[in-house]
């Protein structure tokens, strides 16, 4: 191989990226004709109940807002930006209409700032509430991390809107970022939101998305590489309730060699009509040699009348991969596993409560917020008992 | 002071041509303080009887009955059972992924007390009991039978045993697959267990090995769904020479 041919390989590595596009995801563009209404046949909108979305996507204008409420550590600084400084910071284009929509209407983006080197144990945390379904929300935020900075980043969504948000993590080289979004919405309110991340060299990131409430819920957790090794941890867990749609979609588009991903949520539903929907991409690009993933889905049926759909994708454009692979399950109570508790002389509803606390359990613990651990203990513990193994607990 | 009644207990169970019954009527008492040991060979339906006096939702019983202490088990649900002094250690005990084994015991011990265990002689209870059958601190922080061996799990069950302390344990093959030294640890805490005033053991093996450990009061041989025959301690030493050919010759 001459000079001249390494540079030509390099050249036209360096176009893959640009070219090879996932089937499973559409481009990426700000521009809204490239994302037309949805008639929900298409792949990426056949599980979600487009009447619900309550008119978000005809994409009215709106300055309606969420009340912001931060506890920033020391160094850490919010601003107001345009949409349009937003995009020259680096920002990731929108892959669908309802995350396009939010860049062309938020009328600015919240720049969340940690300078380089930062390292603090005290999390980011913003509280987000909406007071109404009635109001139509469009939300911008850009993370900007700095290198070697090490931070928690913590959201919690509460109340009620409309809210259709795009959210874009730059995490520098050698970074570690720990984000979490909490979805503890009102009964009816529906929330799209699109988290977007780019790792830096070296960096690690770990994107763990926790939704119980709202009518309607869509989160997409889009991870991809500045350069060779990062590593991404996207964690998920949800908990769908009578009539709730919940949707959690996962990109990791591997887009730089030796990158790692790996993905586990989990869920449970219980409540006629509760409905999840779990969708894991992977791309494997040429360039991305010598990575790793895995991605796994867990549900946990509790009821009758729950629907779970659960699809891992995998595309790989490389033969060159360390490791790659998935696994999703879908199931009810484990009758051996009821038999086995209640043969100790406990009950059958605390044997079930058991046994969804440890399926849950081995998750919270991997989280890693602390001051937010016990708190989704606690809401695992109320969402069980609120609906049907509750009735009889004392 | 307590007595497990068994007789005339007729067991079916679903299959894909419908119900086969697996227990054609036995008959057996085990009186206060009693250990018997059922003894046959694979497939006689010997698990097929622990599993039904415990409850498993697999098994139907269709005549017969099983009293405790002259109650009435069979009409009792599975925990029901288990509050009324039931235990039994399984052969193949259960993962229950997340649910560490100190959570597992005394959520246990509390539904079987009817009240929590008080903090400090618990937590002083359970580390003994571990130590005793050689299973280490940590071991109370992991998950229910997870990645457990073989027989890290058999002395999981006798740990339960000795924590939760009924008045008759039932044990399905708790022998089985444990090397000589787990064995002897397992079979010191039955002992522990059946030295106490009162309580009630039925053992079932395949093998003779366990009772050299435990001294069995009475011996049946289980052949076909069926107690084929009894008699003391000296009936395992026959069976150990002369096998159970002859008794499944016979049912035939």
């Amino acid at each position: 191989m001459t000079v001249v041919d390494t540079a030509r390989e390099s050249v036209a590595s360096a176009l893959e990226l640009g070219r090879v596009e996932s089937h499973l995801n559409p481009p990426a563009s700000y521009d809204l004709a490239d994302h037309p209404v949805p008639t929900g046949r298409e792949e990426v909108w056949r599980f979600t109940p487009l009447k619900r979305l309550r008119g978000i996507l005809d994409g009215e204008p709106s300055s309606d807002c969420l009340t912001w409420e931060t506890e920033l550590p020391e160094g850490v600084t919010v601003s107001t930006i345009s949409a349009q400084e937003a995009r020259d910071l680096g920002e990731l284009a929108p892959n669908e209409r309802p995350a396009a929509l939010a860049a062309a209407h938020s009328g600015g983006a919240a720049l969340i700032d940690v300078p380089a080197d930062l390292e603090t144990d005290q999390p980011i945390t913003i509280r987000l509430h909406g007071e109404s379904v009635d109001d139509l929300v469009w939300g911008q935020l850009l993370f900007r991390v700095g290198a070697h900075a090490r931070v928690t980043i913590v959201l919690i969504h509460t109340g009620s809107a409309r809210y259709s948000a795009i959210s874009t993590f730059l995490v520098g080289d050698g970074a570690t970022v720990n984000v979490l979004t909490l979805q503890d919405w009102a009964d009816d309110a529906v929330h799209l939101g699109r988290d977007a991340i780019r790792v830096g060299r070296d960096a690690s990131v770990k994107h763990t998305a926790i939704s119980f409430g709202g009518d309607l819920v869509r989160m997409h957790a889009n991870v991809e590489y500045a350069a060779p090794g990062g590593e991404a941890e996207l964690l998920g867990l949800y908990f769908a309730d009578e009539g709730q749609h919940i949707e959690h979609r996962l990109f990791a588009d591997h887009t730089a060699p030796k990158t790692k991903s790996h993905v586990l949520y989990k869920g449970a539903l219980q409540g006629a009509g509760a409905h999840t929907v779990w969708v894991g991409n992977v791309l494997i690009r040429k360039v991305a040699e010598g990575i790793e993933t895995y991605e796994e889905n867990r549900n946990l049926v509790l009821t009758d009348g729950c629907q779970a759909d659960s699809i891992p994708n995998l595309e790989i454009e490389t033969g060159d991969i360390e490791g790659a692979g998935h696994a999703s399950a879908t199931a009810r109570f484990d009758d051996e596993q009821l038999f086995y508790l209640r043969s100790r002389g406990v009950s059958e509803k605390e044997a079930q409560r058991l046994v969804v606390h440890g399926f849950f359990n081995d998750l919270i613990r991997k989280v890693g917020v602390v001051s937010i651990e016990e708190k989704l203990l606690a809401t695992v513990e109320a969402e069980l008992a609120r609906n049907v193994l509750g009735k009889e607990l004392p | 002071m307590s007595t497990l009644e068994i007789k005339d207990l007729q067991v079916t169970v679903e299959t894909d041509d419908g119900p086969k019954q697996i227990l054609k009527g036995v008959t057996l008492t085990i009186g206060d303080g009693e250990t018997h040991a059922i003894m046959g060979p694979n497939g006689s339906g010997k698990s097929t009887l622990a599993y039904s006096i415990a409850g498993h939702p697999k098994y139907t019983v269709s005549g017969g009955s099983v009293t405790l202490d002259g109650e009435d088990v069979l009409a009792m649900s599975v925990d029901e059972r288990a509050r009324a002094g039931l235990f039994l250690a399984m052969q193949y005990p259960v993962e229950v992924p997340g649910v560490s084994v100190a959570n597992f015991l005394r959520t246990a011990k509390t539904a079987v007390d009817g009240e929590a265990p008080k903090l400090r002689t618990w937590v002083k209870d359970v580390n003994g009991v571990l130590e005793k059958l050689n299973l280490d601190s940590t071991f109370s922080q992991r998950s229910v039978n997870e990645g457990f061996s073989g027989g890290e799990k058999k002395r999981h069950e006798i740990a339960q045993l000795e924590l939760l302390n009924p008045k008759v344990a039932v044990l399905d093959e708790t022998d089985s697959g444990l090397d000589i030294d787990a064995l002897k640890i397992v079979s010191e805490g039955v002992n522990r267990f059946r030295a106490q005033e009162g309580k009630g053991v039925l053992l079932i093996t395949h093998y003779t090995r366990i009772l050299r450990y435990i001294q069995p009061d009475h011996v049946h041989v289980f052949v076909d769904g069926r107690i084929a025959e009894q008699g003391g301690p000296e009936l395992a030493d026959r069976l150990e020479a002369e096998g159970y050919d002859r008794y499944v010759s016979a049912a035939r």
